[in-house]
């Protein structure tokens, strides 16, 4: 049933395809009718689903002289990531329900975006996942391009620059572990059993990981993200943010781990170390960044630290930790995005928090300034939410594992406090200054710039805000949800290679 | 269904009233305020009932919230003594700090939220109260963290106060950080965060050589909640906050939460760090207490008399004596509740009047609010038979055993106190009124200079009078508490837990001489402190119109009112140095990784492309000879070799 997830987007790029042009209601009804559906086939399967076991979703041959196949499978780490992707479809739609011009192309581009997405989570063998990834790729660049702001056309070609690349490292590591296995599969959990020679496993882990780590924001490869997400719409950052740097770290765990886990043994410290300068540079970076949006672009980048050190500390609390962190931040930084981008951005038509700062913007949109107090303490990882949760685990199972890097990674979090907290007081409770003594032709203007500030909070971008909020705080006060589901997929012959290594 | 299920209630109820109010009642302010003030009476009651029918025995409630491989967390509570003593404290001074706001609070156009955010604090500090594991104490630890930013932050139109909530959050999280990191340590080490199950085990031997360090990184957590040397500055700044919020959070339970937290773990501390405790907790009160003395902000006086006694307790528990620390807590929470709530009817009836030097004479116009503070002062300042004077003994006495260095700087603290608290008691409320109509010009100048002038020329205008009987009530409860909290068994009560062997005394009589008997040097040392004290306020202050002793003392003087320059510093070296990593964290994304590697790559791949473009020159004969030369090259590799 899960692959309907797959299906119901893309027959919604198909349905948007057949709408007359130019109507943009209908357009945006339709993505959402497809979103929601795919929400609520996730659900189910999330549901239906046994913890501990591989469901096969589909298998059939599709280049049986290769032995590839059309295999879609789901575990408890995959199936958290489509639980993430259908709620963040839904919020971003939520978020763009604005969108008039070009509306019908702007919902395709998304839906088939969030269809590749779907895929990637759920295929099982590596050449589909492969050509799921570069799907997903190919309408990134043009939601930038044409809906962005701020560099857009610079942004846009960044971002597919970085991915192409990084999707040729991950290519030439899956054809030459096709190759060297000789098995004639590409089916993960039979290239899983293979043992690859130790030598070729310490240059393969770290193309393929590196490869699919660009997509997850790692330093020093990062700079595709803050630049990507800001130049993009809103509701492209947010999924951005929210799931396409997710497939990066699903990639990292999915193939490179799995597959080269003693790569993995011989590089750890390299990637944990990285990982943690992300965490701290980000912050640190994010700190005195005078663009709103910047400010969050950054923040995922420290956020997405966490994935790859909880991915690398070798132990299940900091590997659930990683990935529950993916799922958080997937919909707090969705949600960071979402306020910054739509509520504020296109009523003041600025992000420079210095202007900001003298709208007095808590009086002008209160909704909006709640909204961002409660997504800025979810995002630095206050208890109750689900950061607080996830980071935890990631810096129990990092203190195991690399404790001096524990404790760099504490310092990361603190300084995630600072650029949170002087983000909400420039952005919302900034205070009003003086205005000059308007001029009189431009009257008209201000008076309009000022109705604009002024507008409401729509209903879409209300449910969106409650959808995310409610998530992330259901998450974090009860965690077990999801945790009694990723856990107990680390015990599936899938990590038995990691095991072997000593994940604990 | 047992007694203790209560419990829960008093846990959840004040989060029911928070988010109830928050959701449905912001604009009505009698249902938000009878909320929030009905879940902390409640569960004041509620407490009593627990008591009285369950005992003082310890228990435990818990049930599974996250279970991942070893790591395993319940959410439950954990009934005792101490617990049990504290959970009184919060619900009850809680009750009267929230009736009074009521009052306070009035006219504030944000008073639904004010209540809210306070229902929310009273929650998180129960938590706090009520954890059995270390995880649940430092999650409701950080909820403390919030809820107390968010109430300092409350007037967040004033930057100075937006500010300080941003200060208090900011290096509360630099404790949380060491805190959280002796979590790890002793999780990793003992397997378990539950405080039975780690009692019973013994954690000192089996944490090894970890042991001292594990306990200082906890301790960590106390020094910022407890702002302790040196992250005490953000405490005084907190006095930004609405006058009931210092008095609930910032004198009565917030800042005790660390000193309850190390009586909560008192066993993972190994003798060296507790020595390390007692010092950073003795070099607090000494220095609040100095900076207190030249200080002219009733708030701030007061803030740096609630450092300096919050030391006085670190200093108690480091000194192996908690139950001492533990009696001077609630009995400080007591009296500075009061003390607080006073100075917030002081300022209300001068209309937000703070510096001390402006006041003067208030005992005639307020005598209600002039005698309670007086009970306040004298029970701070350790006068037999009031309350205060028995807590602090029993710090005292264990420094007289333990160390005669801090008990020497504890004697010259309980002197200092006695002064600054007289020094503000003879210029605001005794001596002659101060205030007076402030002239008025009409000259532009003076409009210019600015409406802070004219507000303050027609704000001392007003006549000074006594607050309603909301405010009042609260007043004498707890001047009735701050009389007789020495003799009514708290001490026992804790001792008991703490060192069930030792004697304790019972019955009226006996606690009121017991401190003769049992350590007669700290307690005679005590009330000497205190003549001194007094006379030399009498000397300096009884009928003076400005302060002598900057004229006196000179630089100390200046240094004392500058707060010894610790912000300053601060924001000279660790705010500086932090700004300037992360402008070059900032550069290098800027230039190096965008600007150097980017457009190495980019150029890289633009030469190249220049490069190849020149083989293609469109030439026939060039492209001829080059497809010959290939063959032949091939050729020579599959025939030659």
């Amino acid at each position: 049933m899960l692959a309907w997830t797959v299906y119901i987007s893309f027959l919604g790029v198909l349905g948007l395809m057949l709408l007359p042009k130019g109507n943009a209601s209908a357009a945006r009804k339709v993505a959402m009718l497809s979103a929601v559906a795919g929400l609520l086939v996730a659900v189910a399967g999330f549901i239906q689903f046994k913890a501990g076991e591989i469901l096969t979703v589909a298998k059939l041959p599709w280049v049986p002289s290769l032995g590839i196949e059309y295999h879609l499978a789901a575990d408890g780490v995959s199936l958290t990531l489509v639980l993430l992707t259908g709620l963040a479809a839904v919020g971003g739609i939520l978020f763009s329900w604005n969108i008039e011009h070009r509306a019908k192309e702007f919902f395709a581009f998304y839906l088939a975006l969030i269809g590749g997405v779907y895929g990637v989570f759920l295929s099982f063998d590596l050449f589909l996942l492969f050509v799921f990834y570069e799907i997903a790729i190919v309408p990134k660049y043009f939601i930038i391009a044409i809906w962005g702001s701020t560099r857009k056309e610079y942004g846009a070609m960044k971002l597919a620059l970085y991915s192409f690349v990084g999707s040729a490292m991950v290519l030439i590591g899956l054809i030459a572990a096709y190759v060297v296995s000789g098995a004639q599969t590409m089916n993960v959990l039979e290239l899983a059993k293979h043992p690859f020679p130790h030598s070729f496993q310490v240059w393969a882990f770290p193309l393929v990981f590196v490869g699919f780590a660009i997509l997850a924001g790692m330093w020093p490869f990062h700079t595709w993200a803050p630049t990507g997400h800001v130049a993009a719409p809103t509701a492209a950052s947010m999924l951005l943010a929210g799931v396409v740097m997710k497939l990066g770290a699903y990639g990292c765990l999915r193939v490179a781990m799995t597959l080269f886990p003693e790569g993995l043994e011989a590089w750890k410290t390299w990637i944990a170390v990285l990982a943690v300068i992300g965490i701290v540079y980000g912050a640190m970076v994010a700190l005195v960044q005078k663009d709103f949006k910047f400010v969050i672009g950054y923040s995922s980048v420290s956020h997405m630290g966490f994935v790859l050190l909880g991915l690398v500390t070798l132990n299940t609390i900091g590997l659930s930790g990683a990935v529950l962190q993916m799922f958080s931040h997937g919909i707090i930084a969705g949600l960071l995005f979402a306020v910054v981008g739509r509520m504020v951005y296109e009523r003041t038509h600025t992000r420079e928090l210095s202007v900001l700062e003298g709208m007095n913007l808590v009086k002008a949109m209160p909704f909006a300034a709640v909204t961002f107090v409660i997504a800025g303490a979810a995002s630095m990882g206050l208890p109750g939410f689900s950061g607080f949760v996830a980071e935890l685990q990631v810096l129990i199972g990092a203190w195991k594992a690399f404790p001096t890097l524990a404790v760099i990674t504490g310092v990361g979090i603190l300084i995630g406090v600072a650029y949170t907290l002087r983000a909400i007081q420039q952005a919302f409770f900034g205070e009003a200054k003086e205005r000059g003594a308007p001029v009189p032709h431009d009257d008209e203007e201000t008076k309009h710039a000022e109705q604009e500030i002024r507008a409401p909070i729509t209903i879409p971008e209300r449910i969106g805000a409650v959808l995310l909020i409610g998530t992330s705080l259901v998450i974090g006060l009860y965690p077990r949800i999801l945790l009694d589901v990723i856990f107990p997929s680390f015990n599936s012959p899938l990590f038995d290679g990691l095991r072997r290594v000593g994940l604990q | 269904m047992k007694v203790e299920a209560l419990t829960w209630l008093v846990l959840f109820l004040p989060l029911l009233a928070a988010g109830i109010i928050t959701l449905f009642t912001l604009r009505n302010k009698a249902v938000s305020a009878t909320l929030s003030i009905g879940a902390i009476v409640t569960g004041f009651v509620l407490t009593l009932a627990v008591i009285k029918f369950g005992g003082w025995d310890a228990r435990e409630l818990s049930v599974n919230w996250l279970s991942i491989g070893s790591l395993n967390v319940d959410f439950g509570l954990k009934l005792d003594a101490l617990s049990l003593m504290m959970l009184l404290i919060v619900t009850g001074v809680g009750s009267a700090i929230h009736i009074y706001s009521y009052g306070y609070m009035r006219d504030d156009p944000g008073f639904s939220r004010f209540f809210a955010c306070m229902s929310l604090f009273t929650f998180s500090m129960l938590g706090i109260v009520l954890a059995n594991n270390f995880l649940q104490m430092f999650i409701f630890w950080e909820l403390v963290g919030v809820s107390s930013y968010l109430l300092i932050g409350f007037w967040f139109e004033k930057p100075s106060a937006a500010d300080a909530a941003k200060k208090a959050f900011i290096t509360n999280r630099l404790g949380d950080l060491g805190f959280i990191l002796g979590i790890l340590i002793i999780f990793t080490a003992l397997g378990s965060l539950n405080f039975t199950v780690l009692e019973s085990g013994n954690s000192i031997a089996a944490l090894g050589g970890m042991a001292t360090l594990g306990g200082l990184l906890v301790f960590c957590g106390a020094i910022g909640k407890s702002a302790q040397f040196p992250l005490h500055v953000w405490l005084p700044d907190a006095m930004e906050g609405p006058t009931p919020v210092s008095a609930l959070i910032h004198a009565a339970t917030m800042v005790a939460a660390g000193v309850y937290m190390l009586c909560r773990v008192f066993f993972i501390f190994t003798p060296d760090a507790l020595t390390v405790i007692s010092w950073i907790g003795g070099i607090t009160a000494l220095l609040a207490a100095l900076i207190a003395v030249q200080q002219n902000d009733i708030k701030r006086i007061l803030a740096y008399s609630t450092l300096s006694q919050l030391g006085y307790m670190v200093m108690g528990v480091g000194l192996t004596a908690p139950e001492a620390g533990m009696f001077h807590l609630t009995t400080h929470a007591f009296f500075k509740a009061l003390l607080f709530l006073g100075a917030g009817s002081v300022i209300i009836a001068l209309h937000h009047e703070q510096d001390i030097w402006k006041m003067g004479g208030l005992r005639k116009k307020m005598p209600v609010t002039f005698w309670t503070f007086m009970v306040g002062t004298l029970a701070l300042a350790g006068v037999w038979p009031l309350s205060g004077f028995f807590s602090k003994d029993a710090i005292l006495a264990a420094a007289h055993e333990n160390n005669l260095l801090l008990f020497i700087l504890g004697v010259a603290v309980a002197a200092l106190t006695t002064f600054y608290m007289f020094r503000l008691v003879f210029v605001a409320f005794l001596g002659d009124r101060r205030t007076g109509v402030a002239p008025v010009s009409d000259s532009k100048e003076a409009a210019q200079a600015g409406d802070e002038s004219m507000r303050q020329a027609r704000r001392l205008s007003y006549e000074p009078h006594e607050s309603p009987g909301v405010v009042i009530w609260p007043l004498r409860i707890l001047a009735v508490a701050s009389v007789v909290g020495g003799v009514i068994g708290i001490e026992a009560l804790f001792g008991g837990m703490f060192k069930p062997d030792a004697a304790h005394p019972h019955g009226l009589l006996a606690q009121l001489v017991y401190p003769f008997q049992h350590a007669p040097v700290a307690a005679l040392s005590g009330l000497a402190a205190f003549a001194v004290g007094l006379f030399a306020a009498w000397k300096l202050y009884a009928n003076a119109k400005t302060d002598p002793l900057p004229d006196k003392l000179g630089a100390l003087s200046r240094a004392m009112a500058n707060r010894f320059y610790f912000d300053e510093i601060y924001e000279a070296t660790v705010i500086r140095i932090h700004d300037a990593i992360a402008a070059i964290a900032d550069w290098i994304d800027r230039w190096i990784i965008e600007g150097f590697c980017i457009g190495l790559v980019r150029g890289g791949t633009d030469l190249t492309g220049r490069a190849l473009r020149l083989v293609q020159t469109g030439n026939l004969q060039t492209y001829a000879f080059l497809f010959v030369l290939g063959v032949a090259v091939v050729l020579w590799f599959v025939l030659g070799k």
